[in-house]
């Protein structure tokens, strides 16, 4: 304990020294970092570039528009943006407008907290055929992200949609999918989507898991949301709901798996065997299946029709953990649209050690390995895609961590170093036109007053033409 | 005995520990002051969001505001282990929510999404049974969100849903921590 307080101590004096620190990335890994690193030194600059002109990452184009009080963390983080030792820097793109050892040469530490912006791939055939999307594409696309804002997926085509996967994502996708548009028109929606959604002629969605109920990665609130849904049937075949010992020893491991276990049952109970009408909304939960291939349509040429699973049976392989195998027995469903929820990944960039297999940096606490004193990582570049907002609050601690604990004794922060300054000169060196937050807040305050005339809390603009005339207009 | 180690941890660092930080909520105006603003602040949100999930909005909206009506005038003593493992005595009002108790001392415990039940960061660890029991149970959007919380225990609670009450006096609360590992002084976190 006195040890610890000595180091604090020492924090605390070295501190007052300048450091200069850059942050890859403005999601919460970003900002979370940047906000401990504010309180632990003193002398701390930092300066947060995105490659979009705004800021926040996830919390704007990955949080669901009905999830508004989820979005409320972009609160905290704008405080922190206009922190009088901190600055926000947008349209700055590394990897093509930077290098990262010109970043490097600029600073003495610099965070990635870039993210994942691309998707797992499942490898199998029939993945490149038309209305087969990854989740994360039509997420950006509802949310209004300028690089999938024209992605126009096909929802008039059948009354049908797979998705892949069973996490939080695949139950947003299934939600905005499901969902009354009159409840999304109050949202901050992007207007395309609103539009497309009103004219969808989807009205059952598949959520398909390799697994079982206990496995499924869904979270208690996100299912509680959907199973409430008015006028939402939701189907769960019984016999998927039973339980082996393997299962029942999951269950007792972790509370939450209890819990949605719970929730899945008491759904299945309340759905009974009502039929229904045929033009109903309905949710069918389909386990123990894994997809073996996308057919393609007879009448419309490389467009999907339909998708192609086996059944699977659960298979214990130690530490408690069970893995889906497929059983040989096959099933096709068909559908117009498939979207694969089944995970994200880090993209790598030059002079960056990368695992491809983990897809992340590999790092020890945060510290990227086999490279010079001064790298680091958070968020999902560090640690895979998974969590929630607050796991990044934890991740950053920990990097903040190692950050002071290689300033103390790993001579980090003791060269000369330019930092903002030398930052400016290289981008009008290179004609790079950032978007600092004054210019995020003129794209923000155009978004709300649109939003007014339409009863929703903002109108994303959804271009990268009127971002950037919105961040550059004379106020 | 987890809770015995958890309350040897907390003589423990009472002992090696004898500065203690004290701070307390001097006089009624500050505290009313700081509150409109929160409450402002809070009503701004809801205005933003209004028109989805109202219902949802405005109960928590109540919960949020209760304190401002009952009495101020009783508060109770709080003691906050932070995540440096040092002690911070406070005074709370009675009917104030322990993320706003923690936001009024300068403490650090995270609000993200500013006690609409919607995240996890507010995340604290009762650290004796007695007093946890003392608790409302919570209830299920609050165990759906303490689901996710880090470093999960049997007596964990989201600050912004316990609310201070007289029973609670002397209630010792620790804010979990990613760099400070219970795990030296024998706790083992639970699996979740």
């Amino acid at each position: 304990m006195s040890m610890f307080l000595a180091r604090r101590l020492v924090t605390r004096c070295f501190s007052s020294r300048p450091l200069h620190v850059c942050i890859v990335g403005s999601g919460p890994a970003g900002f979370y970092t940047a906000d401990k690193l504010l309180k632990a030194h003193e002398g701390a600059r930092i300066d947060i570039i995105d490659r979009l002109p705004t800021p926040y990452g996830l919390v704007r184009s990955g949080v669901a528009p009905d999830h508004p009080e989820t979005k409320i963390a972009i609160n905290q983080f704008s405080r922190v943006a206009q922190h009088e030792r901190c600055a926000f820097y947008g349209n700055v793109k590394l990897g093509s407008d930077l290098s990262l050892s010109e970043l490097r040469d600029l600073y003495h530490v610099v965070v990635l907290a870039y993210g994942a912006e691309t998707d797992k791939d499942l490898g199998i055939p029939g993945e490149s055929l038309g209305g087969v999307f990854s989740a994360r594409e039509f997420v950006w696309w509802y949310n209004g992200h300028p690089d999938y804002s024209s992605l126009k997926p096909d929802l008039k085509s059948s009354d049908k949609a797979v998705i892949l996967g069973q996490g939080n994502v695949a139950l947003d996708v299934a939600r905005i999918l499901l969902r009354p548009t009159t409840e999304l028109a109050s949202t901050d929606i992007a207007t395309h989507a609103l539009s497309a959604l009103e004219e969808s002629s989807i009205r059952k969605v598949y959520l398909v898991g390799r697994r079982g109920p206990v496995q499924a990665a869904l979270t208690a609130k996100e299912l509680r949301e959907i199973l409430g849904i008015k006028n939402l049937h939701i189907r769960i075949k019984e016999t998927d709901l039973s339980v082996t010992p393997a299962d029942e020893e999951e269950m007792k491991n972790s509370r939450a798996r209890k819990r949605i276990y719970e929730l899945l049952s008491k759904a299945a109970a309340a759905a009974g065997t009502f039929e229904g009408d045929c033009g109903q909304r309905e949710l069918h939960f389909v386990f123990f299946r894994q997809p073996e291939r996308f057919l393609e349509s007879d009448e419309s040429k490389g467009r999907v029709s339909g998708v192609n699973l086996e059944k699977t049976i659960l298979e214990s392989v130690g530490s408690g953990k069970q893995i889906a195998v497929g059983t040989g027995e096959f099933e096709d469903i068909n559908c117009s649209m498939v979207l694969k929820a089944i995970g994200y990944q880090s993209v790598p960039i030059n002079g960056l050690p990368f695992d491809h297999k983990k897809g992340i940096v590999p790092n020890v606490r945060g510290r990227v390995v086999s490279t010079e004193p001064g790298l680091y990582v958070c968020g999902w570049l560090k640690r895979g895609p998974v969590g929630i907002i607050a796991t990044n609050l934890y991740c950053a601690e920990e990097t903040v961590g190692s950050i002071s604990q290689d300033i103390e004794e790993g001579g980090v922060g003791k060269s000369e170093k330019e930092g903002s300054k030398g930052l400016m000169q290289l981008l009008e060196k290179k004609e790079v036109k950032m978007v600092d937050f004054s210019g995020w807040e003129k794209i923000d305050a155009k978004e709300k007053q649109m939003g007014i005339d339409r009863n929703k809390p903002r109108e994303k603009l959804v271009t990268w033409e009127d971002l950037l005339a919105a961040a550059s207009a004379d106020s | 005995m987890l809770f015995h180690r958890l309350s040897r941890l907390g003589s423990r660092i009472v002992k090696e520990l004898p500065r203690e930080r004290h701070f307390s909520v001097s006089g009624m105006r500050v505290l009313q002051g700081s509150y409109s603003q929160y409450l402002q602040s809070s009503a701004v949100t809801q205005r933003q969001s209004r028109t989805f999930q109202q219902a949802f909005f405005s109960s928590n909206y109540n919960l949020c505001t209760l304190f401002s009506t009952i009495s101020e005038t009783e508060k109770i003593n709080v003691i906050f282990v932070d995540k440096d493992g040092e002690e911070i005595h406070i005074k709370v009002p009675v009917g104030m929510n322990i993320l706003e108790a923690a936001h009024e001392n300068d403490i650090e415990l995270e609000g993200a999404c500013e006690c609409s039940l919607a995240c996890s960061t507010c995340h604290v660890i009762v650290m004796d049974t007695e007093y946890y029991n003392k608790l409302e149970e919570p209830t299920d959007e609050e165990n759906d969100m303490l689901d996710l919380a880090f470093g999960l225990t049997e007596t964990s609670r989201l600050g912004c849903q316990v609310i201070a009450k007289p029973e609670l006096d002397g209630i010792r609360l620790a804010i979990p921590s990613a760099t400070r590992n219970f795990a030296v002084d024998g706790f083992v976190p639970k699996p979740h």
